[in-house]
């Protein structure tokens, strides 16, 4: 059995996000890249999986779709154990034309089973992993929270109201992964960062893609405005600010 | 301006290098900075989660966890592939001791184990023992522990009273003595002990295993700071070493407890490095978090001063340290190329080469240490008294950074003690060039240039600090003689000027390489160069004036002094501007990412 897992990069969460072209593109200045922490359990799991000689999974591999400058991130999933790595080199612009890469090149290849996570934590769009399954006409399950493979058989768990669920159903699937697969996700050993030097990482051309959305507009919360002081010697002032500013009163 | 591309350790008083040919941490590449990540990776999932529970003392945790390093083969960064290890360069090294320095007292028992637990054996063992301990120390399936201060014996360490004699059948030592502030004394499988042979003056090192009958290992010390990593005496009583385990030869031990004390110390000063911007991220989050007058306080003039200091001087004093990293590295290579030359022996001696720099990086990282996290705990206010704050522990662990690896004020003596004798031996012309300064004293100026540039200002007021420093140095030889190493007050004036020159000329160094990869930003790395350079020169006119003013009286104490104002003459700046810009970056960014 052969395993692709989708992996995004996202900033990390300490990031102080900005935005430039007038509010409608995230500015990419001084920003560490991190792994999707969904795509990051999703590897973890499919790691675990293929370490238990029972599951009969033969290889991991990731697929990214951005361009060279994304490359430390696959390099990091192929430090964390990955065996192989596909970058579709363009920029990742939107759910669907991510998607539409990424069924790329699950074509050119034979995976079992393709994970994708839920959503990413920078645009939480939850649409990848469903668009893929459609475009290749593939069954998908979401919100999985546990994988089982026993002799190449995959079972899937999902959480649901009050108890869970077991499915199984046949290779290939799309499954969308929820936080709960795996427990932690792995931190590279310096063995496979070594390793990782080696391992190789497909560059595919990316298909002509027109993406079916476009942003207008990010709008960061409003900063609460400073207190002001009322000298208490003037309380009209305050009850002039609660009818006409804050009109409350 | 004459520049050369290498320098020997303590040469850069008198030698300028290009910024071309010296190494910045924007130079890291992909793996290097996923060794990093590892590293800091680890300290989130490992280490943090448990640092309560750690200063509880708990060893047995804190033996888990360095075992769970290990299996990640951090415990290898250091050391050869043959052996267990993963043969990283020295700044890889280094990288790696800055990213675990955020580790707490973990950080102190993790680098106890890599560096003085486990590199004296890599470098001055014979093969059978590489084989028999390294291989295992790299994997952490062996923990490792370096046994040289006694009751009796800190500072002075030859004066050790430890001893050892050979056995009637002549297979074993017999050692008898007792060790005191022994990191990772309560769960160490191996130890590096130092004692003399019967007799002898000088000191010989030993492989000591935990299990041999006769060790016995006190319970911890009750300290200030660091109270995860176990420290405790440890007693010799008739303890049979197999004649095998003498590392090195008989009388070599007081060189190697002194060279590994030089990596040690470089360690050291990359380890602050990471706790410095811990201490920062922490400050910074609660200065924008925190609300007086119904504002952040992060508004304010008087913590944006702070702020920046901060972030200046660890900048700085990270600019030195990957500076002369790369310089070690060059220097293995060259030793590596050399016909015969033993791989551990090879890089210890590289390592050792730079003992000026090891000695300031440890002094001016301790320090900066101390001053950064004395501010973080003050921009928390009472908070910041509270142990339920980040800020007090790092400010308690940070005092012992001081302390061990040779003291400060030894440190400081060796600074200029070597610098003077490497210049003796003919590395450099130290003496010649300060006394043909001196002769030319009453005509020396600052130079200052109409048209100058930017990075041609910098580098003149630098190179007129340097003859400041020089000035200093002869004056002081000639008005002390051979009696100069015993003024201590004047060594320490003279320590003082050549660290702060080194770290100024680092950081100096590094905006001008880093200027047109920054663009836009480089106005930000020019803010603390000002700033630096700004302080730099009253600080080593100050050291500078203290140390002629403290000389016997000469008729040219005078002249002295009016040169050194002249020497550390420089423009003025708008230095609360300048903070006020780095400390604005700090807080749009939360966090050190400067």
């Amino acid at each position: 059995m052969n395993i692709l897992v989708c992996i995004s990069q996202v900033p990390d969460t300490t990031t102080r996000v900005k935005f430039t072209g007038n509010n409608t593109k995230l500015d990419t200045t001084g920003i560490q890249w991190v792994i999707n922490p969904w795509d990051e359990l999703s590897l973890t799991r499919s790691l675990e999986l293929k370490e238990d000689a029972s599951a009969g999974v033969d290889r991991v591999s990731v697929a990214h779709v951005g361009p060279a400058s994304s490359e430390p991130t696959i390099r990091k999933a192929l430090a964390i154990g990955a065996d192989d790595a596909y970058r579709v080199n363009t920029e990742a612009s939107g759910a669907f034309p991510v998607a539409v890469q990424l069924a790329k090149v699950v074509r050119e290849e034979n995976f079992d089973v393709i994970l994708c996570g839920i959503e990413s934590s920078d645009y939480n769009g939850s649409s990848v992993g469903g668009m893929l399954a459609e475009l290749l006409d593939y069954p998908s399950v979401s919100g999985i929270s546990g994988l089982n493979v026993e002799n190449g058989e995959p079972e899937l768990i999902r959480e649901i109201d009050g108890g869970k669920e077991v499915l199984s159903l046949p290779v290939p699937f799309v499954g969308i992964v929820q936080k709960g697969i795996a427990k932690e996700p792995r931190i590279a050993a310096m063995r496979g960062i070594m390793q990782a030097r080696t391992k190789p990482i497909r560059v595919i051309d990316p298909d002509e893609v027109e993406p079916l959305a476009e942003y207008l507009d990010f709008e960061p919360p409003q900063p609460r405005p400073a207190c002001i002081f009322i000298d208490p010697d003037h309380p009209e002032k305050l009850i002039g600010l609660l009818q006409n500013e804050a009109k409350v009163i | 301006m004459d520049k050369k591309k290498y320098l020997k350790s303590g040469e850069f008083l008198v030698r300028e290098v290009d910024s071309r040919d010296v190494f910045v941490p924007e130079e890291f590449d992909e793996e290097q900075k996923m060794i990093a990540q590892t590293c800091k990776d680890f300290l989130e999932a490992e280490v943090y989660p448990n640092l309560d529970q750690l200063d509880k003392g708990d060893r047995q945790l804190m033996k888990d966890i360095l075992k769970k390093s290990g299996e990640l083969g951090l415990m290898g960064i250091s050391l050869p592939e043959e052996y267990g290890g993963f043969g990283q360069s020295f700044v890889t090294q280094m990288l790696a001791a800055e990213t675990i320095g955020a580790g707490y007292s973990f950080s102190v028992a993790f680098m106890a184990h890599c560096g003085i637990g486990t590199l004296p054996i890599m470098y001055y063992g014979n093969e059978e023992q590489r084989q028999k301990y390294v291989s295992r120390l790299a994997t952490g399936e062996l923990l490792g522990a370096y046994c040289l201060t006694e009751p009796g014996a800190g500072s002075d360490a030859n004066s050790g009273k430890s001893s050892a004699s050979l056995s009637d059948d002549g297979k074993h030592y017999i050692l008898n003595g007792q060790k005191m502030w022994i990191t990772n004394a309560g769960f160490c499988d191996t130890q590096v002990v130092f004692a003399k042979i019967d007799k002898d003056r000088i000191l010989s090192a030993f492989i000591v295993d935990t299990e041999m009958p006769g060790v016995v290992i006190g319970p911890d010390e009750h300290k200030m700071g660091i109270k995860g990593s176990s420290t405790a005496q440890i007693y010799y009583n008739d303890v049979k070493v197999p004649v095998g385990n003498l590392l090195g030869a008989r009388g070599e031990g007081f060189r190697i407890a002194l060279s590994i004390l030089h990596m040690g110390r470089m360690k050291l000063g990359a380890n602050v490095i990471g706790a410095a911007k811990m201490a920062i991220d922490d400050a910074v989050k609660y200065a924008n978090e925190r609300k007086q007058f119904c504002v952040q306080i992060a508004t304010f003039g008087a913590i944006q001063h702070k702020l920046a200091e901060m972030v200046i001087r660890t900048f700085a004093h990270e600019s030195a340290i990957y500076r002369v990293s790369k310089d070690i590295d060059d220097l293995m290579e060259k030793f590596k190329a050399t016909e015969g030359c033993d791989i551990g022996r090879g890089a210890i001696d590289a390592i050792s080469h730079y003992a000026v720099e090891d000695a300031i990086l440890k002094v001016y990282g301790s320090e900066m240490l101390d001053f950064v996290v004395d501010e973080a705990v003050q921009i928390h206010g009472g908070m910041g008294y509270s142990s339920e704050m980040n800020v007090e522990r790092g400010y308690r662990d940070s005092r012992i950074n001081r302390i061990f690896e040779g003291t400060n004020e030894i440190n400081r003596l060796l600074v200029v003690d070597t610098a003077m004798k490497r210049s003796m031996k003919g590395d450099y012309d130290l003496f010649g060039k300060a006394a043909e300064l001196y002769q030319q004293m009453g005509s020396l100026t600052h130079g200052q240039k109409d048209g100058e540039s930017y990075h041609e200002e910098k580098w003149r007021c630098l190179i007129n600090m340097k003859k400041a420093i020089l000035l200093v140095i002869h004056a002081a030889s000639a008005g002390f003689g051979k009696k100069l190493s015993r003024e201590q007050e004047v060594m320490n004036n003279l320590a003082d000027m050549i660290s702060e020159l080194y770290i100024a000329e680092s950081l100096a160094l590094r905006v001008e390489k880093i200027e047109p990869i920054k663009g836009g930003d480089a106005g930000l790395y020019k803010n603390m160069l000002d700033v630096f350079v700004y302080d730099a020169a009253s600080r080593i006119r100050k050291w500078g004036l203290d140390a002629v003013y403290s000389m016997p009286a000469s008729p040219d104490q005078a002249s002295l002094a009016g040169a050194i104002s002249v020497l550390t003459t420089v423009s003025g700046v708008n230095v609360k501007d300048a903070r006020r810009q780095i400390a604005a970056r700090l807080i749009e960014d939360n966090a050190y990412r400067i």
